[in-house]
């Protein structure tokens, strides 16, 4: 047996156990919720298909296709936003910080991290009140005359989702930016580029592996994310996550949830592909 | 590791189980609201029976029964379920027949009873074990006590932007019901025609429809000083923290909720089943269940009134019960043509 051939014979040996993990995880899971998908309900009953009908529904019905709109537009503010505010403390952390306290500067960076999702978003909501710490200040210090509603609002779901994602993206962005020598600076500098251009035009590009990457995470967890708009949307429009819980909780109508969620997968594998090419993982 | 840590390790395995499942000879699975998962509870049945009660909590009785109908038989022994629901789960062949005789239930207030909903050709199902009402929970700190007497108040304009609204569509279409004039009883996919404007003209004055904390957040936070849909279910456990938080029922009328116990179909355990539910209709599992931690409600046992407190007696408004049944309606019990048609518009309140 040749060398090629044994190593070959290894290869497939172990990445086996991971190809029948995924097998049975989830390309089966998703063929049954593909299925169910294809099926509709009468009564209390689950009607097999194939009919297209779900779909046919979920584009047509405004209270449907609303959601996905809701979670699209949600999704690409907390995104940007993430990405905005992430990229600068990750720069100021690996470049700016001395380097025997930068592990305290991602230490403070993710404590956030330390606490439960549920909980953090529950203390936003208490933040964002009415009568929470930042309308307290803010009327306080006669900036504002009254209180300004953002709880129960999309702007206060944004901000807790914000909060999450730009440590995410802080990680991802930092450890690319500690990989880069700094001989791609020097050797800009020593041609004649500024500090803001050696940022803009040798830095930024070089950390877009990290910066995808983390956008992608942030992208696909947002998207996914049911507590977050839950707590502090207020059911003052609906994601696509928390039409699924509603046909899941409320209703039974599991062709529609599975529906939904076949919608929901079809957006995240576009986001993929329309991100692959900087999807480095090893860079990161 | 070396042998005495591998030691240590098993010991401290061992003897985390055995204070748990493997302590108790027997387990008994309910499937239930949250009320039923208070430790305080469930503590003296298990050390009276020396018997695990594993629950699992449910919310809405279309989740419940979809939870039934993908378990195997045997799997469950009991579940709660709204009053007004067992009779269909009965049908469908979800609940078994309770042993006749087995359950007194001469103590039961008349009223919710329901002994009609529970009883299907002749055999007992279901009993009530708790009641309440979804009607208007406030803030009279912040509203005018009068202003709450009428559900029109709601719509006036007045209190706009500090509403919320409780996120179940049963009870709170039945209130905007009870608003237009339509009875519980007469809300069917016709009647919901005339509510979808009052409806949406309530959502427009409302900040949130949010679920049980959510509302009791906003109503205790200040966020809110109106709740529809509230009532002492939800202001009972808030009352110690801030006793401006009030409820009343409108002369308009309000919802009466109630919550049955049953037996599962294909338990194994029949016996224990009924032990359990004798247990929570006992005075003692009353008055437990009645101030339970996840919410408070109206035993529907009267001699659970020998073992509450004075105290826990004015916060659920014990003596006022006579008044307050006589005004308020049964949950509306639709079809499932009209349940679909409900649930459409209450989406498109939340969607719209």
């Amino acid at each position: 047996m040749s060398i090629e051939r044994t190593e070959k014979r290894l290869g497939a040996g172990l990445a086996a156990p991971a190809l029948l993990w995924t097998g049975a995880f989830f390309v089966l899971p998703f063929a049954a919720m593909v299925w169910m998908s294809l099926g509709h309900l009468e009564g209390r009953t689950v009607v097999p298909g194939p009919d297209l009908g779900t779909y046919a529904r979920i584009f047509t019905d405004p209270s449907l296709y609303k959601g996905i709109r809701v979670s699209l537009e949600i999704t690409a503010t907390v995104t940007v936003l993430s990405v905005l505010l992430a990229w600068p403390l990750a720069w100021i952390i690996a470049t700016r910080v001395p380097a025997r306290w930068r592990r305290l500067a991602l230490l403070l960076a993710v404590l956030p991290f330390w606490t439960s999702y549920v909980v953090r978003s529950y203390s936003w909501a208490l933040v964002l009140g009415e009568k929470g710490v930042i309308m307290n200040a803010l009327t306080g210090l006669g900036i504002l005359a009254e209180p300004v509603q953002i709880l129960a609002t999309r702007a206060a779901t944004v901000i807790g989702f914000t909060h999450f994602f730009v440590m995410l993206l802080t990680l991802t962005i930092y450890s690319n930016l500690v990989q880069l020598s700094p001989n791609y600076a020097r050797a800009a500098e020593d041609l004649g580029a500024s500090r803001w251009q050696v940022i803009r035009l040798v830095i930024l590009p070089l950390t877009l592996p990290g910066v995808m990457t983390g956008a992608f995470l942030t992208f696909v967890l947002c998207i996914g994310d049911y507590i977050t708009p839950q707590i502090l949307g207020g059911n003052n429009e609906l994601s696509l996550p928390q039409l699924i819980m509603l046909q899941l909780g409320r209703r039974g109508d599991y062709p529609l949830a599975s529906g939904l969620s076949v919608v929901l997968m079809v957006m995240v594998t576009l986001a993929y592909a329309a991100c692959a090419r900087w999807l480095k993982m090893e860079r990161v | 590791m070396t042998f005495r840590m591998q030691t240590l390790g098993l010991a401290a395995f061992g003897g985390l189980l055995s204070t748990t499942a493997l302590q108790a000879a027997e387990n008994l699975n309910a499937l239930i609201w949250c009320d039923h998962a208070d430790a305080a509870l469930l503590e003296p049945f298990e050390k009276a029976h020396d018997v695990r009660v594993n629950v699992k909590e449910y919310e809405g009785t279309a989740a419940g029964l979809t939870i039934l109908e993908q378990s195997r038989p045997g799997d469950w022994d009991v579940m709660v379920i709204d009053g007004v629901d067992v009779a269909r789960a009965a049908e469908a062949g979800f609940l078994a027949p309770l042993p006749e005789g087995a359950i007194d239930t001469s103590g039961t207030f008349r009223e919710v009873a329901l002994a009609d909903a529970m009883t299907v050709d002749g055999k007992l199902y279901g009993v009530t074990e708790k009641y309440g009402y979804n009607t208007i929970a406030y803030n009279k700190a912040a509203v005018d006590p009068e202003d709450m007497k009428s559900l029109k108040s709601l719509w006036s304009g007045k209190y706009d932007g500090k509403i919320a609204i409780y996120d179940y569509y049963m009870p709170v279409l039945g209130i905007v019901g009870l608003a237009e004039g339509v009875d519980t009883a007469d809300l069917d996919a016709a009647a919901l025609d005339a509510l979808r404007d009052p409806l949406m003209k309530l959502r427009a004055a409302s900040r949130q429809v949010s679920d049980v904390v959510g509302s009791q957040t906003a109503l205790a936070t200040g966020e809110v000083d109106v709740l529809v849909g509230g009532g002492e279910w939800l202001t009972a456990v808030l009352n110690a923290e801030n006793p401006d938080l009030d409820w009343t029922i409108p002369e308009e009328g309000g919802l009466v909720w109630t919550q049955s116990i049953a037996m599962v179909e294909g338990t194994e355990k029949p016996d224990l089943a009924v032990e359990f539910i004798k247990y929570i209709l006992s005075p003692e599992g009353q008055a437990r269940l009645a101030t339970s931690s996840c919410y408070w409600g109206m035993p529907a046992n009267k001699a659970a009134g020998e073992v509450l407190t004075d105290d826990q007696k004015s916060v659920l408004r014990w003596d006022e019960q006579e008044g307050y049944l006589a005004r308020a309606q049964l949950y509306p019990v639709p079809d499932a043509e009209t349940d679909t048609a409900m649930q459409d518009l209450w989406t498109d309140m939340l969607q719209n």
